[in-house]
């Protein structure tokens, strides 16, 4: 196919670009197949390159011969655009709306995109599975690795490679995989080297209305218990929810069939609550009315604080019933491919001070979440200005980095990444040159051939000049858990998403460039202070052996 | 002390009002100034210290089994709840406390008995570190426009004002003392601000006696002499910050408002900021939602949105921005009054000032603002903060709200100013305190009669050799921030104001950001310095030693490798905290789920409780609550928190005195 086909006019001279806090643009447009292009005449730079991929939803309006083009971008950012020419503005529409929503996933950019950096490190292979069990079996014999999904036939959202304990062979994995919703048997999400205990995650049991058991099931999960040990399963939904997902042949563990364990349920919403509270909290973030009433009324609807904090609640909880409880536990919600994954990575930012760096979340992030099927593809198809009513788009991953964002202001000396990280992940999560976010699933990837066809982001991310962007001046490690606190005065709207287009940050971004400068200047005189004594120490030693003999 | 019924009561229990079941049992003191709980734990025997000044309310609740709560409220937003075992020693407390902290002379407060040990000479100085007139000349005042009056020599022409007052050079004494009759409390129109710049001024005044049509000639000449001081515009603004209907409702008493049509070349501008009343009901609901127990995120955003808090400090922020805006870029000069002139007149010309002019925003210089704007033009501090018993439909938190948009302002621009978050907190704290006598009395008059300086210290001197405290790390004096007027945004945006829990949450440790990047950054700053000088100090040395090297002369080298980040204690300190009970209203946590018959589990989980409170553990073993600095506080009802050590507080501030 050529978008050639797609792109109606191809170029269109004196177009205004309309941005918040910049004067206007005049320049001209250039419709490729995966930019919308802006340069102004002057000097023929770029004003403006943006992904059609990035486009959530476009509005037009015409006052006369001139068009107005209004673009709402999945990261929330609005520009506009007035095209002198009906029939332009309207070619250039069409054609923007047919490139932002091509159907099939190898006509996206990240197949076309060719760096024009040297990769140092592929990301592809940064983080294998087997490498991050390297990290585990040093300190326990426990747990092995099983191929049983190598060709995805068990479990098609799960990795080729899992981590299971080491008394389970890969049979009764198969039979527990026909327990579990969508195959996803209970694996091995987390290990907590201070004192054994781990986390798990899976799918819901089947038990249905009639309340079925599976032998291997209960087997599999009580081999994690040590002797008169007890552990807790964590179900995202409330109990009712949990109750009626027997109707549709779901359910949770039954305690006459699992002694061992306490069931404990939280509600963490899922799907199109998640979306409508980002669409209700975009709006109100750009809402330019002067009542102070009404913007806080309008953050209480939006609920998504209250998102923020439940999630945020129930990783507290986990990390505190393995850490304090000294209790292994088992998390899942429906599909354990949502509320799940944002409970098991942030339970793992409390617990583990190596999620806490660059490279460690990035492996969180390739572990928990795109190895462990949270499908991308499917919840980051459109963002707030959707007004499609699909049901799979949802801001899971969004409110995660939320999560992060929210204990990383209460520890900001804790992390090794900056906030510019977070909002990086995000951007590149809904829209993006690489493939590492493409596709719904390790088995979904494989079949599109992403890593030999596209980039992965983290070898770009992972280059050295691109690092020091993201990494955070304040960091000091530290091998601590952190509680972050959940009360309400504790959280706050992450501006830096929501606010970003909305207000200028010169004088935030001052502060942080001045703050960068402290600490280098520190640095530098440390490396000269050092450099000026060993001088001295030498001048004197050398100084000693003549005077010696 | 005679109204001491009971100095000591033991066995008191301190409630962790965020984790019910939590108490720390101990032993209560009344002394003369201050309420003490000492806590029984053997090692740390933690106190508690409150100032009879700081506490607002004392309620006494239903006696229940295991004793008798009483609450007090403090005025820094300090919540206490003590459980007293006898019905009697209670009421005792109570009666005691009722009357201690409602002070019928001056001399019964803290600063007459306070003893910071310094000698009479170090006194006098310290009450000399802020001195108006020097502030005047800093301005350019007095100049060809404006001079020094004499008129309210012996506070002859109005009681509330200072003796030292800038009026334009063309108003004579006949003008003032006219224009004096015409305004409420004779407050007439007097220099609060002059913006070298441009020669436009801030005056402050009390409203007009104006009723529905009365005039005069001397108050018009006034304004117009107002306006003949500033030869770059022809026209003042009036802006008078109450609500249009209250200002018109004042006509009714015969006061009111500036009728455009009497005053020549004024524009007049209403802005509407609520009466002291309103302010008082907004704030005491906003602390209500800081008090609940568990609230959800809606509670808490209603809450806040329903008690029209961050509403009113918008009004203040907005008044001052039109003034800001006024004098620096119309280049015109602003008379601003409110009704009597000493509350909104004092919040708004104040952001006004600090929005004009960076020396406001340094240490010095907000103190000076606070002298100049609030405590010289006869604030009511006395009335308004409830030191001594009084009208409590008279207690405001006028000085509150303001210093709470300095906060804002903070936010929003980080390295604009000198002085840091704690500075504006202990500021807060000792508007209440009255451990210092600045803000002593309702005037100048007042406090000359009481002749504070001699018989108190001045918290400026105080705040002054503790300035390292409360120096802002990012605060550069040559960075482009810090220069000129602040511009906040053109259009207005409502998430600019933010709820500020540092200030109404600030003893509820556990919802603080753990670590703080201002002492983090503090403290490599402090390094640096020592970097610097040690860096010079060998430069010498190897100069010195090359020189030397020839002679063989042997220099004995500095052993001592610098411990790296020594000075950091900030993050590590930080990093030290406990969960909070994450487990809601226990539905659904582990030992006390629903779900059927596990009472051993329960068991088990008691046991651990055991252990992981064990002091020991707490201390040293236990990694996270190895540090003992901070101590996080479940929100929630913490029935079976599992594991939440208790935490020991100390505040560095011998004024702020926390509990755990």
């Amino acid at each position: 196919m050529e978008f050639a086909e797609l792109i109606k006019t191809p170029r269109v001279d004196n177009v205004v670009l309309h941005r918040p806090f910049y004067p206007a643009v005049e320049g001209t447009l250039c419709l490729t197949g995966h930019h919308l292009i802006l340069s102004s005449r002057q000097d023929n730079t770029e004003e403006l390159w943006l992904l059609h991929s990035n486009i959530d939803a476009i509005d037009k309006r015409f006052v006369g011969p001139l068009g107005t083009i209004i673009i709402k971008c999945k990261d929330f950012r609005i520009i506009q655009l007035d095209i002198p020419g009906m029939e332009e503005c309207l070619n250039i529409a069409s054609s923007i709306e047919a490139l932002s929503t091509l159907d099939s996933i190898t006509l996206m950019y990240p197949f076309f995109y060719r760096p024009m950096f040297e990769v140092i490190e592929d990301g592809w292979h940064s983080f294998l599975p087997e490498q991050e069990f390297e990290l585990y079996s040093s300190a326990t014999n426990e747990w092995r690795l099983s191929y049983v999904n190598k060709d995805f036939a068990v479990c098609s959202s799960y990795p080729p490679i899992v981590i299971v304990p080491k008394s389970i062979d890969d049979e009764a994995l198969r039979k527990v995989a026909t327990f579990r919703h969508g195959g996803r048997f209970p694996v091995l999400s987390y290990y907590h080297k201070k004192n054994g205990m781990v986390i798990m995650r899976s799918g819901q049991p089947l038990t249905g209305t009639n309340g079925r058991r599976c032998k291997e099931d209960e087997k599999l999960i009580n081999a994690t218990l040590r002797a008169g040990k007890r552990g807790y399963i964590i179900d995202t939904r409330s109990l009712n929810v949990a109750q009626q997902a027997r109707a549709k042949g779901g359910g949770f563990e039954q305690e006459a069939h699992y002694p061992q364990w306490r069931r404990i349920h939280k509600s963490i919403e899922r799907y199109h609550i998640l979306q409508e509270s980002l669409i209700k909290l975009v709006e109100a973030c750009n809402d330019q009315s002067h009542n102070m009433d009404r913007w806080l009324s309008k953050l209480e609807a939006s609920n998504w604080l209250t998102h923020v904090k439940e999630i945020l609640t129930t990783a507290c909880l986990a990390a505190q019933c393995v850490d304090r409880e000294g209790a292994s536990i088992l998390i899942h919600g429906t599909e354990g491919t949502d509320s799940t994954l944002q409970v098991t990575s942030l339970a793992q930012i409390i617990l583990e001070p190596r999620s806490r760096t660059i490279r460690g979340f990035e492996a969180l992030i390739e572990r928990e979440w795109l190895q462990a099927g949270h499908p991308f593809q499917q919840r980051c198809a459109l963002s707030a200005y959707c007004n499609s009513k699909q049901k799979w788009e949802s801001p899971v991953f969004l409110l995660f980095l939320d999560c992060v964002w929210q204990i990383l202001r209460q520890f900001p000396c804790s992390f090794e990444f900056n906030e510019n990280f977070l909002i990086m992940l995000f951007e590149h999560a809904y829209a993006s040159q690489f493939g590492t976010f493409l596709g719904n699933n390790e088995s979904e990837r494989c079949k599109l051939k992403l890593q030999q066809k596209t980039m992965s982001l983290w070898s770009w991310v992972n280059r050295p000049s691109e690092l020091s962007q993201f990494t955070n001046p304040l960091f000091e490690a530290n091998n601590l858990v952190i509680w972050p606190s959940v009360a309400p005065q504790s959280l706050q709207l992450w501006e830096g998403i929501f606010l970003r287009w909305n207000r200028s940050s010169k004088y935030l971004d001052e502060a942080y460039e001045e703050m960068v400068h402290i600490i280098e200047y520190n640095k530098e005189l440390q490396a000269k202070v050092n450099i000026l004594r060993r001088q001295l120490a030498e001048l004197e030693t050398e100084g000693g052996t003549q005077e010696s003999p | 002390m005679e109204h001491i019924r009971t100095p000591k009561v033991e066995n008191v229990r301190l409630v962790d009002r965020l984790a019910s079941k939590k108490a720390a049992l101990g032993t209560l003191y009344l002394t003369a100034t201050h309420v003490i709980f000492v806590e029984n734990v053997p090692d740390t025997r933690k106190e508690t210290w409150i100032l009879h000044s700081q506490i607002s309310t004392i309620e006494k609740q239903a006696t229940a089994a295991t004793g008798c709560p009483l609450l007090i409220r403090c005025k820094n937003f300090q919540l206490l709840q003590l459980i007293i075992p006898q019905e009697r020693d209670c009421h005792d407390v109570y009666i005691s406390l009722i009357r201690l902290a409602k002070p019928v002379k001056y001399e019964e407060l803290y600063c007459f008995s306070f003893n910071p040990q310094l000698d009479k000479e170090e006194r006098e100085q310290g009450w000399m570190l802020v001195n108006l007139s020097e502030e005047f000349e800093r301005m350019g005042i007095p100049n060809n426009y404006w001079q020094l009056s004499d008129v309210n020599r012996d506070y002859r022409v109005c009681d509330s004002y200072p003796t030292e007052l800038y009026v334009p050079k063309s108003a004579t004494a006949h003008i003032i003392v006219g224009s004096s009759k015409f305004r409420s409390r004779r407050r007439f129109p007097v220099l609060s601000y002059y913006y070298k710049d441009n020669h436009a001024s801030i005056c402050r005044s009390s409203q007009p006696l104006s009723g529905f049509s009365a005039r005069c000639l001397e108050d018009e000449q006034m304004l117009q002499a107002i306006r003949k001081a500033n030869p770059g515009s022809d026209f003042i603004y009036v802006v008078d910050t109450r609500p249009k209907l209250n200002a018109m409702a004042n006509r009714a008493a015969g006061k009111g408002y500036e009728n455009e049509d009497n005053y020549s070349n004024i524009k007049f501008q209403f802005i509407g900021i609520e009466n002291i009343h309103v302010m008082r009901n907004s704030l005491q609901k906003m602390l209500e939602v800081c008090e609940l127990k568990s609230p959800t995120m809606s509670d808490f955003l209603w809450g806040l949105e329903n008690s029209g808090w961050l509403k009113h400090i918008k009004a203040i922020m907005d008044a001052g921005i039109f003034i800001a805006k006024a004098v620096s870029e119309e280049g015109a000069s602003v008379l601003v009054h409110c009704s009597d002139g000493w509350d909104r007149t004092a919040q708004v010309c104040s952001v006004a000032s600090l929005l004009l002019e960076p020396h406001y925003r340094t240490l010095k210089g907000f103190m000076v603002l606070i002298e100049k704007d609030w405590i010289s033009f006869g604030h009511k501090f006395n009335h308004r903060y409830g030191n001594l018993d009084g009208d409590p439909k008279e207690i405001s938190p006028v000085i509150d709200q303001f210093i709470e948009c300095v906060w804002q302002l903070m936010e929003q621009f980080p390295c604009a100013f000198e002085f840091n978050e704690r500075f504006l907190i202990h500021i807060q704290h000792h508007i209440y305190s009255c451990q210092f006598g600045n803000f002593l009395c309702n005037s100048q008059k007042e406090r000359r009669e009481l002749k504070i300086q001699e018989r108190t210290y001045s918290l400026w001197a105080h705040l002054w050799n503790n300035r390292a405290d409360y120096m802002n790390p990012l605060f550069r004096a040559d960075h482009s921030q810090s220069q000129g007027t602040l511009h906040l945004p053109t259009t207005p945006c409502n998430f600019m104001y933010k709820f500020w829990s540092g200030m109404y949450n600030r003893f509820e440790k556990g919802l603080q950001p753990r670590q703080s990047v201002t002492d983090y950054l503090m403290a490599v700053k402090e390094e640096t310095q020592q970097l610097e000088e040690e860096l010079e100090g060998l430069e010498e040395r190897l100069e010195k030693f090359q020189k030397v090297q020839l002679n063989c002369t042997k220099v004995k080298s500095k052993q001592s490798e610098p411990s790296k980040h020594s000075g950091f204690s900030t993050s590590d300190n930080s990093t030290a905290n406990t969960p909070q009970d994450y487990s809601g209203n226990m539905k659904s946590f582990p030992s006390r789920s629903p779900s059927q018959g596990d009472e051993d589990s329960a068991l088990i989980l008691t046991q651990d409780n055991l252990k992981s409170s064990d002091p020991d553990l707490s201390a040293n073993s236990d990694q996270e609550s190895g540090v003992e600095d901070l101590s996080c506080r479940s929100p929630s009802g913490g029935e079976c928190a599992p594991s939440e050590d208790s935490g020991k507080d100390r505040d560095s501030d011998e004024a702020v005195f926390l509990t755990a």
